[in-house]
C-alpha cells in the first residue's frame, strides 16, 4: 500500500490533550472529533487538512491519556499516516489496534518540512519525500505488528484468527 | 528476573519470552471508564460472541464526567450503565458507589498484589504501587479483553531507581515521582517499567507509593512498580477477596538502567506548564499568582493527601479571589474526612467540596479554567489547556504547597504558614 500526501509538521511531546482536548470527550463521534483534531496545538489544522495528509511530529508523540478519541480524530481527518522518531506506548497500541499507520525514523522526522509531499510504502516502511528526493527507512516492526495492520486491526485480527 | 517479569511469566501461556518479545497475557482485571467504555463496548460488541470472559473481572467506574455535566456525557454513560446490566457486571460502579477509579480499586481490594491489570485509562499504572502489573491501554484492546480476557504486551525492559536517606519536611510521595520525572523527562522511560526501591520508599506509607506509581506514565513509563512488603500486606490483606501473590526482583535482575537518588537533595516540588518535567524545588519558584487551586485527583485524593492539606488550612481562610477546590477521591474518603473533622476545616476556611469525580483534572467540569487563569493542582497533568481554556495555566504539586497556596494565593512552600 502507497500513501501520499503533504506533510503537516508538528514538534515534540505532542499529548492526547493537545491532539484532541478533554472538553470534547463527551462524544465518541469521528466526524465530531475531526473538527476538532490537533486544535490545542494548531486551531487551523482541521481546516487546512486534505485527505492523505501526513503528520510528521517531534518525539514522544501521542504522550499523557489512553484516549482512543485521538487516533479516531487524526483518522477521520483524513491524515494517511503519522511519522514520528518515538510514539507514547498507548498511542502506538492505539494506533496498531485501529489500523493507523505509524512509522518510526530519527531522520525523517528532522528533515521532512512543512508542505513537503511524501509517499509512504507501509509494507516497505520507506518514506519518500517528493519535494527533495531523500528516501528514509523507517523501525521495523515485529512480525505480530505487520499482521495486525494486515488485519486491519485487532478486531479484525481476532475475528480471523479466533485469538489475539 | 525483574518483579514485572516474573507477573507476566505467571499470567502468559508464552512461556521463555525475552525482553521485547510480543506475548499474550491473561489479565485479572479490566477496567474501563465513562469516556473510555464506550468505544471498548462498540469493540467487544463486534467480537465477542459469548458474553464477557468473567464478570467478576471487567470493572467500570463513571468517574470522568459524572455526576453527568451535559447530555452528550449522560448519553455516553447511559451506554455503560445498560451494558453493566445486560452483563450483570460485578464490579460496576455507579450514583453514590463513584470514586476516582485508581483511588477506588485499591481501597475495595479489586487490584492486588501480582495481578496483571489492563485499564482503558492511562493512569491504570497506580496499581504498580501494590506490587502489581498494572498498564493503560486503549478502549480497542479493553473491548478484545472483555472478550477473551487477554491482551497482547510487548515485554519491557525495566529502569530501577532506588530513594535513599530521610525525606524533608513537606516531602512526599509527590515530590519524589516530579523530582524523578524531572531528571528523566516525559519520555524518560518510554515503553519501560520504572520499577522503584529503596529505604526512603519502604518508610512511605501506601498513599504516598500509589501517588508515585500514578504518575510513572509522565514519564512514559508502560508500567510503574514498587515491590509489595509488610505495608503492603497489611493495607491489602483485609480488603482483598481473592488470592494474591507478592513478588520481588531477583538480585541478579537485569535492568537497562539503575540511579539513585538522596533524598536530602528533594526539596518540595512544582512542575511548571505545559510538562510534568518541568520541575523545579519549591525554594527556586518566584512569585506566581494563583485564580484556583485543586486538591484531589487519583494521584492526590486520599485521606492521607486531605489529613496534610487540612493540617495546613486549620484556622485560615483560602485567599480572597481564589478557588480553592477539595475533591475527596472515593466515597470512603469522604466519609472519613467527615469523621475526622477535615471538611469541617475545609469549608470554615471557604474550600468548595466536590463529590468524588476526575472532574477538573482533564478540564472535563466542576472548576475549569477561563482564557488567562492560572491554577495549581494536586493531579498528573499539566499540559496545554489541560483545565480548561488552552491559554490557561496548571502547576503541578503536593498536597502541602497546594493547602498552602490556597491561603497565600500564590505558589507557597509550607515554611510560610506552617511554625
Amino acid at each position: 500500500m502507497i500513501l501520499k500526501g503533504r506533510a503537516f509538521k508538528f514538534g515534540d511531546d505532542i499529548d492526547t490533550d493537545a491532539i484532541i482536548p478533554a472538553r470534547y470527550l463527551n462524544t465518541s463521534d469521528p466526524l465530531v472529533l475531526k473538527e476538532h483534531c490537533m486544535e490545542d496545538a494548531d486551531p487551523t489544522f482541521s481546516s487546512r487538512v486534505a485527505k492523505g495528509d501526513i503528520i510528521v511530529a517531534g518525539k514522544n508523540f501521542g504522550c499523557g491519556s489512553s484516549r482512543e478519541h485521538a487516533p479516531i480524530a487524526i483518522k477521520a481527518s483524513g491524515v494517511s499516516c503519522v511519522i514520528a522518531p518515538t510514539f507514547a506506548r498507548i498511542f502506538f497500541r492505539n494506533s496498531f489496534n485501529m489500523g493507523l499507520p505509524i512509522f518510526e525514523s530519527d531522520e525523517a522526522a528532522r528533515q521532512i518540512k512543512q508542505g513537503d509531499i511524501l509517499e509512504v510504502d507501509v509494507t516497505e516502511g520507506i518514506i519518500k519525500n517528493l519535494v527533495t528526493g531523500n528516501a528514509f527507512k523507517a523501525r521495523g516492526m515485529p512480525a505480530f505488528m505487520q499482521e495486525l495492520i494486515s488485519d486491519g486491526g485487532l478486531i479484525a485480527h481476532v475475528k480471523k484468527r479466533g485469538r489475539i | 528476573m525483574t518483579i514485572a517479569e516474573k507477573i507476566l511469566k505467571s499470567h502468559t501461556p508464552d512461556k521463555g519470552f525475552k525482553q521485547g518479545d510480543i506475548i499474550r497475557v491473561d489479565i485479572d482485571i479490566a477496567l474501563a471508564n465513562d469516556i473510555t467504555a464506550p468505544i471498548a463496548i462498540d469493540a467487544f460488541k463486534s467480537c465477542s460472541k459469548k458474553g464477557v470472559f468473567d464478570k467478576d473481572k471487567v470493572v467500570l467506574v463513571l468517574d470522568h464526567f459524572t455526576p453527568n455535566k451535559d447530555i452528550a456525557s449522560a448519553t455516553q454513560c447511559k451506554v455503560v450503565r445498560d451494558f453493566a446490566k445486560e452483563y450483570h457486571i460485578t464490579n460496576f460502579f455507579d450514583g453514590g458507589e463513584v470514586g476516582i477509579e485508581h483511588a477506588l480499586l485499591p481501597e475495595e481490594g479489586l487490584a492486588l498484589p501480582g495481578d496483571l491489570i489492563i485499564g482503558a485509562d492511562s493512569h491504570t499504572c497506580t496499581y504498580g504501587g501494590l506490587g502489581a502489573f498494572a498498564t493503560g491501554v486503549g478502549s480497542t484492546d479493553l473491548g478484545v479483553a472483555m472478550s477473551t480476557g487477554q491482551a497482547w504486551l510487548k515485554v519491557p525492559e525495566s529502569m530501577k531507581f532506588i530513594f535513599r536517606g530521610e525525606l524533608n519536611r513537606w516531602v512526599g510521595g509527590k515530590d519524589l515521582i516530579l523530582y524523578l520525572i524531572g531528571d528523566i523527562g516525559v519520555d524518560g522511560a518510554l515503553y519501560k517499567v520504572l520499577e522503584i526501591e529503596g529505604p526512603a520508599i519502604s518508610s512511605l506509607d501506601l498513599s504516598n507509593r500509589l501517588t508515585m506509581t500514578n504518575m510513572a506514565i509522565e514519564a512514559g513509563a508502560k508500567a510503574g512498580i514498587i515491590a509489595p512488603d509488610v505495608v503492603t500486606d497489611v493495607y491489602i490483606k483485609t480488603r482483598a477477596k481473592r488470592d494474591y501473590t507478592m513478588y520481588e526482583s531477583d538480585p541478579d535482575a537485569l535492568y537497562s538502567m539503575v540511579k539513585e537518588y538522596d533524598c536530602a537533595n528533594i526539596e518540595p516540588q512544582v512542575a511548571y506548564p505545559h510538562l510534568p518535567e518541568n520541575t523545579r524545588g519549591i525554594s527556586e519558584v518566584g512569585e506566581i499568582i494563583l485564580d484556583q487551586v485543586v486538591i484531589g485527583s487519583c494521584t492526590n485524593g486520599r485521606i492521607e493527601d486531605l489529613r496534610v492539606a487540612a493540617g495546613i488550612m486549620k484556622d485560615n481562610k483560602v485567599a480572597r479571589g481564589l478557588r480553592c477546590i477539595i475533591i475527596p477521591a472515593t466515597p470512603k474518603v469522604l466519609k472519613a474526612a467527615e469523621a475526622e473533622g477535615l471538611i469541617k476545616v475545609f469549608l470554615d476556611a471557604c474550600a468548595i467540596i466536590s463529590p468524588p469525580t476526575c472532574g477538573p483534572c482533564l478540564g472535563g467540569h466542576m472548576g475549569v479554567l477561563a482564557e488567562g487563569e492560572r491554577a495549581l493542582a494536586t493531579t498528573n497533568r499539566n499540559f496545554t489547556g489541560r483545565m480548561g481554556h488552552p491559554k490557561s495555566e496548571v502547576y503541578l504539586a503536593g498536597p502541602a504547597i497546594a493547602a498552602t497556596s490556597a491561603i497565600t494565593g500564590k505558589i507557597s512552600s509550607p515554611k510560610e504558614v506552617v511554625a
